[in-house]
């Protein structure tokens, strides 16, 4: 079964990547060995690392077609990226998730669609 | 007189566990005794605020509970007239309304958590939940669960445990030993799920809920050594939990953890508990792990760290129990006590395929390479470790290791 693990940033550490000391390679860093471990895991199936939010273009339908700058919700975390891992159950996905480099964030992990 | 708020905790962390206990044995029902004691607890929420607490607020509480127990039994009698219900009622009705102290039926009810007709992965969060009264939200967090899946889980064992009447009664002598054997393992587990907090930050508190658990398993059981053993073992580590984070919040491994910091009396306590568990000559896992961790804290005397004797009590362990776990402490503790290269090569023989992502295995290598002089593939250990942990401060003290290590 495929889970999507998506992983949101506090403004602290999205700040992070911008600096270009050790800290943001430290910050690189750990993403990297986490993807690493779970590809030596054998689990990965995908995702990608993001652009920051104020990237961000959103659509909404409400009426129509609006387009909007910016992030689809405002809040304190934001989605900073996302993978895709490929594990039997939710146990092992969740237990995969709570080793994300994810300091001070939260982290959703949701099954796709089978 | 305080509030009525902190009575009812108190009495609810005293005699809950015990009034469920009683009141499940006499039902046969988990669920409906879990259910009666819950509301037994609101009404004297309600209640004692207003009344005053009663002189025996467990008589008080027994007494609600029942009720509510009987008036569920007498609205499903309308329904059914199954034989088995009239028996229950009977038995119920059979002691005393003021039937005190009731007896204690604890040990029956852990007993029966670890039955092996439930899932073993569901032995811990079970006795959690049923004799400490724990949520099910906080034991599904400690144990990486999702909430739903856990109370899911832990209704549809409460079930079976009521249709396929699994006995809440003791079981016989013979059947005992390898019962304990789950009890003890859950409650292991459960110290475990602790460790990795070693501040609570979850709030959880598991490692002092599994140290009651121990307490009363030895208490209930003052013969069982491997119940002794673990106690005596979750006393050793509990002894240094303040020592493995600095006032900072960084962690701070074991050899470099100052004795000054470690709680004397607890380890003393522990001490004294292995004792009475050798005594009895029947070593076995718990006494071994106890034993183990006693020899790390004759630091707390002044004394090096007896390395030799570990390393000797790791090749009973390993023999005893296998577990990846054990191997990569093994291979540790031999490599202080043999040198480096003697350690490595104990570490080379453990299946690299089924440790690829086990944290302890990528630490053991780490600190190993580093001590080899193999820098840089310590480092690329250290942060394979890094990658596979859960715990933040130890993730950055993995960090910085390998840090140091490609400098």
């Amino acid at each position: 079964m495929k889970y999507a693990i998506l992983i949101y940033e506090t403004a602290a550490q999205l700040n992070r990547r911008k600096t270009d000391d050790a800290d943001a390679k430290a910050y690189w860093d750990s993403w990297n060995e986490y993807s690493q471990a779970l590809i030596d895991g054998g689990v990965m199936a995908g995702g990608a690392g993001l652009q920051e939010p104020h990237t961000g273009t959103t659509i909404r339908f409400a009426s129509g077609r609006e387009v909007h700058d910016g992030p689809y919700a405002d809040t304190k975390e934001q989605l900073g990226g996302f993978y895709l891992i490929d594990v039997p159950d939710l146990d092992t996905a969740l237990e995969w998730a709570a080793r994300c480099p994810a300091i001070g964030g939260a982290v959703e992990v949701r099954p796709e669609i089978a | 007189m305080t509030t009525g708020l902190d009575p009812v905790a108190t009495a609810a962390s005293a005699s809950c566990g015990r009034l469920v206990a009683f009141l499940a044995a006499r039902w046969g029902d988990l669920a409906a005794a879990e259910d009666a004691v819950g509301d037994a607890l609101l009404a004297a929420l309600e209640r004692w605020p207003e009344d005053g607490v009663p002189d025996r607020p467990e008589a008080w509480l027994m007494r609600v509970a029942k009720r509510r127990l009987l008036d569920d039994a007498r609205r499903a009698r309308v329904r059914t007239t199954a034989a088995p219900l009239v028996a229950r009622l009977a038995a119920l009705r059979a002691d005393a309304p003021e039937f005190h102290p009731f007896p204690d039926k604890r040990l029956a009810l852990l007993f029966m958590c670890a039955h092996p007709a439930i899932d073993p992965s569901l032995h811990a969060p079970l006795m959690l939940q049923s004799i400490l009264r724990i949520d099910a939200e906080r034991i599904a967090s400690a144990f990486l669960i999702s909430p739903a899946a856990m109370r899911q889980r832990l209704v549809r064992t409460k079930r079976k445990i009521r249709d396929a009447r699994l006995s809440f009664e003791l079981p016989a002598e013979d059947e005992c030993g390898p019962r304990v054997d789950s009890v003890l393992r859950a409650i292991y587990a459960t110290y475990g799920a602790g460790w990795d907090d070693p501040h609570d930050t979850r709030g959880e508190g598991l490692a002092s809920e599994a140290e009651s658990l121990a307490r009363m398993v030895v208490e209930l059981r003052p013969d069982e050594p491997e119940a002794l053993g673990l106690l005596a073992l979750i006393l050793f580590c509990e002894g240094r939990t303040r020592a493995r984070r600095s006032a900072d919040g960084t962690f701070v491994p074991l050899l470099e953890q100052n004795p000054a910091d470690w709680d004397r009396a607890r380890i003393g306590e522990a001490e004294t508990i292995l004792r009475r568990a050798a005594s009895r000559r029947r070593p076995g896992r718990f006494q071994l792990e106890a034993a183990i961790q006693s020899g790390h804290c004759m630091r707390v005397d002044g004394h090096d760290t007896p390395w030799g004797s570990i390393d000797a009590m790791y090749r009973q362990l390993v023999a005893l129990a296998p577990t990846l776990g054990n191997l990569c402490a093994a291979a540790v503790a031999r490599s202080h006590a043999s040198g480096v290269a003697e350690g490595w090569r104990l570490l080379e023989s453990v299946d690299a395929g089924a440790a690829r992502s086990y944290q302890p295995y990528w630490a053991a290598r780490a600190h190993l390479l580093e001590r080899m002089g193999r820098t840089q593939d310590a480092g690329d250990a250290y942060r394979k470790a890094a990658a596979l942990t859960v715990d933040q401060a130890v993730q950055s003290y993995l960090r910085s290791r390998a840090g140091s290590c490609s400098r």
